[in-house]
């Protein structure tokens, strides 16, 4: 009889961590998508009857189709207004702390921002309907009466800077923080290598960064943003402090619009019935407009996987 | 194009630290230097103040003059930026740019201070780089697809394509085929050869045979201990390096009896 002298009989001890390691990440890993599985069909079955309800019943009469759009393009502006301020924002003070800041600065610095992002959002809530709203009010009506001839700032200007502008701005506060910890690390990761490739071609500090470190952050920024749009899509509390809603309108700086989750969040205690399908099948919308935006993200950097440097 | 360097009693530190101390050398035009010497002992440190690299890393400074055909790269008012676009560098490991296909690779410095250069000059400026490098026949035909899919060797011999498309007067090679295999390690040093018809090439290289392969010159470098400061010992044509050192040290380190 012949033993193979590779076949080992005392490693068995090893080859159980082995298992239990790789169970408990397969574990995790279905543990998630069974979360998320369960949570659309709790969606789809709680919202069912708005589909299925005659349209004169739903809010608006006019069908749920009707009731949703306003909010639907409400929440996507205001949270494209947040990413537009806060994304070269963001990234500017990453690059600040992440290459150009002294070592001392730095550091502190870095910290600061991510204590920015552990602030509760009814408090960047209570700060926008307190201090920033007013403090807009002078800015508003400057925007009305000169640029008032573009849809966006036609006025006349809302008296208690409670408008859309207001909430993409605290918006923006709220994921700035997510932006910017988030690219700092990605720069940090840049490999000296390639940064000393750029600045040995003759490379001033600011070329440096555009050849070697934002090329290399590009996936990393986008992935950043997305978690940034994220929140925006999803924040309701400092939404339904900041904003007094009402209709769909083109102006951001008169009363009006709304979006998704301050509708839900508004809404949701006296709701009940048809009235809580309904909101159920709003929030099935705002699950919806999240996976889209995740998985063009996910397409972009995917296209570009061959000159991510990962090979 | 290829300038002489001269370098009057340079100390180079780390913040306090005194990494090399005293050198004073001069570098030929049109010539290959070789530096040697143990790990440690300084030399690249030394190779990296000869384009302003050192002081990439914080705390790098340094007291003395280099002179680039006369001119003070330390100079008062002298852009550091300027200096490292006449003298170009070579790393010890490849580093292509990884989101740039190989012709953006070899632009990526022709391109930088906002010059603008046409589709055709750009076209004839790759493929004769890329000549230069002697790695045109074997990328002509994926110009397009990404620098870092090419081999090891592949990649340096990019690397220095995309230094000599900025036409400088100096290359300065950092244990460049340190990481390659012995077939891309001949291809580089067939290159360095051809290169100094063109320009001056200083190579630190930790193979004594690649030294005496490549180089008219050679420098000795040395350190008495661990936290000493680096020194040059010898300075002479490489043949008397390698054939009748002066110095004990220098015959020592290069017949391989070195402590």
């Amino acid at each position: 009889m012949t033993t193979n002298a590779l076949t080992s009989k005392s490693s068995t001890s090893g080859r159980a961590g082995d298992k239990v390691f790789s169970g408990a990440a397969l574990a995790a890993g279905v543990l998630i998508l069974i979360t998320l599985f369960a949570v659309a069909v709790f969606l789809l079955i709680q919202a069912l009857p708005t589909f299925l309800a005659d349209p004169a019943e739903i809010s608006g009469g006019e069908g749920f189709f009707a009731y949703i759009w306003p909010i639907v393009i409400g929440t996507v502006i205001a949270a494209a207004i947040a990413l537009l301020i806060a994304t070269p924002i963001g990234i500017g003070v990453a690059l600040f702390i992440s290459h150009f800041a002294p070592r001392k600065v730095a550091g502190p610095l870095g910290y600061l921002i991510d204590l920015l992002a552990a602030i509760p959002s009814v408090i960047y809530g209570a700060w926008g309907y307190m201090v920033l709203a007013p403090a807009l009010v002078p800015g508003y009506e400057w925007l009305a009466k000169n640029l008032g001839f573009i849809p966006l700032f036609e006025g006349p200007a809302s008296q208690t800077g409670k408008t859309m502008l207001t909430a993409g701005i605290v918006l923006a506060v709220m994921v700035l923080p997510i932006i910017t910890s988030l690219s700092r690390e990605i720069f940090l990761q840049t490999p000296k290598l390639h940064e000393e490739a750029a600045l040995a071609l003759g490379a001033t500090r600011w070329e440096m960064i555009t050849t070697a470190v934002i090329p290399f952050a590009r996936p990393g920024i986008i992935s950043a943003v997305m978690l940034g749009l994220g929140r925006a899509l999803g924040e309701t509390m400092a939404v339904a402090l900041v904003l007094s809603t009402g209709n769909l309108i083109p102006s951001l700086i008169k009363t009006g619009n709304q979006t998704i989750a301050a509708e839900i969040a508004l809404n949701f205690p006296e709701a009940f019935g048809l009235r809580l399908a309904e909101l159920i099948a709003a929030g099935l919308v705002l699950f919806l407009i999240t996976l889209v935006v995740n998985m063009i993200a996910r397409g972009i950097i995917a296209r570009h996987k061959e000159f991510s440097g990962a090979n | 194009m290829a300038k002489r360097i001269d370098v009057n009693d340079l100390n180079v530190y780390y913040s306090k630290f005194l990494a090399v101390e005293g050198v004073s050398i001069n570098i030929e035009p049109k010539s290959v230097t070789a530096f040697i010497g143990p790990s440690g002992c300084g030399k690249s440190t030394f190779l990296r103040t000869l384009n302003r690299m050192h002081e990439v890393i914080p705390g790098g400074r340094v007291e003395g003059q280099v002179l680039l055909d006369g001119d003070d790269l330390y100079g008062a008012g002298v852009d550091p930026v300027t200096v490292r676009s006449q003298i170009g560098m070579v790393f010890q490991r490849p580093n292509p740019f990884p989101t740039m296909s190989i012709k953006d690779n070899v632009l990526a410095g022709v391109k930088l201070n906002g010059k603008k250069i046409s589709k055709s000059d750009a076209d004839a400026l790759v493929e004769k780089s890329l000549r230069g490098a002697n790695l045109w026949n074997e990328v002509k035909d994926r110009l397009d697809k990404p620098g870092s899919g090419l081999s090891g060797g592949q990649q340096q011999r990019l690397c220095i394509a995309r230094t000599i498309a900025v036409k400088p007067d100096v290359i300065l090679m950092d244990e460049p085929c340190s990481a390659l295999d012995p077939i891309s390690t001949l291809a580089i040093e067939d290159l360095i050869n051809e290169l100094k018809n063109d320009y001056t090439v200083v190579i630190v290289t930790h193979n004594m045979q690649q030294a005496a392969r490549v180089s008219d010159k050679t420098a000795f470098f040395n350190i008495a201990g661990t936290g000493k400061p680096g020194k040059l010992i010898e300075y002479n044509d490489t043949a008397a390096i390698f054939s009748n050192p002066e110095q004990k040290a220098t015959e020592d380190y290069v017949s391989g009896r070195f402590g």
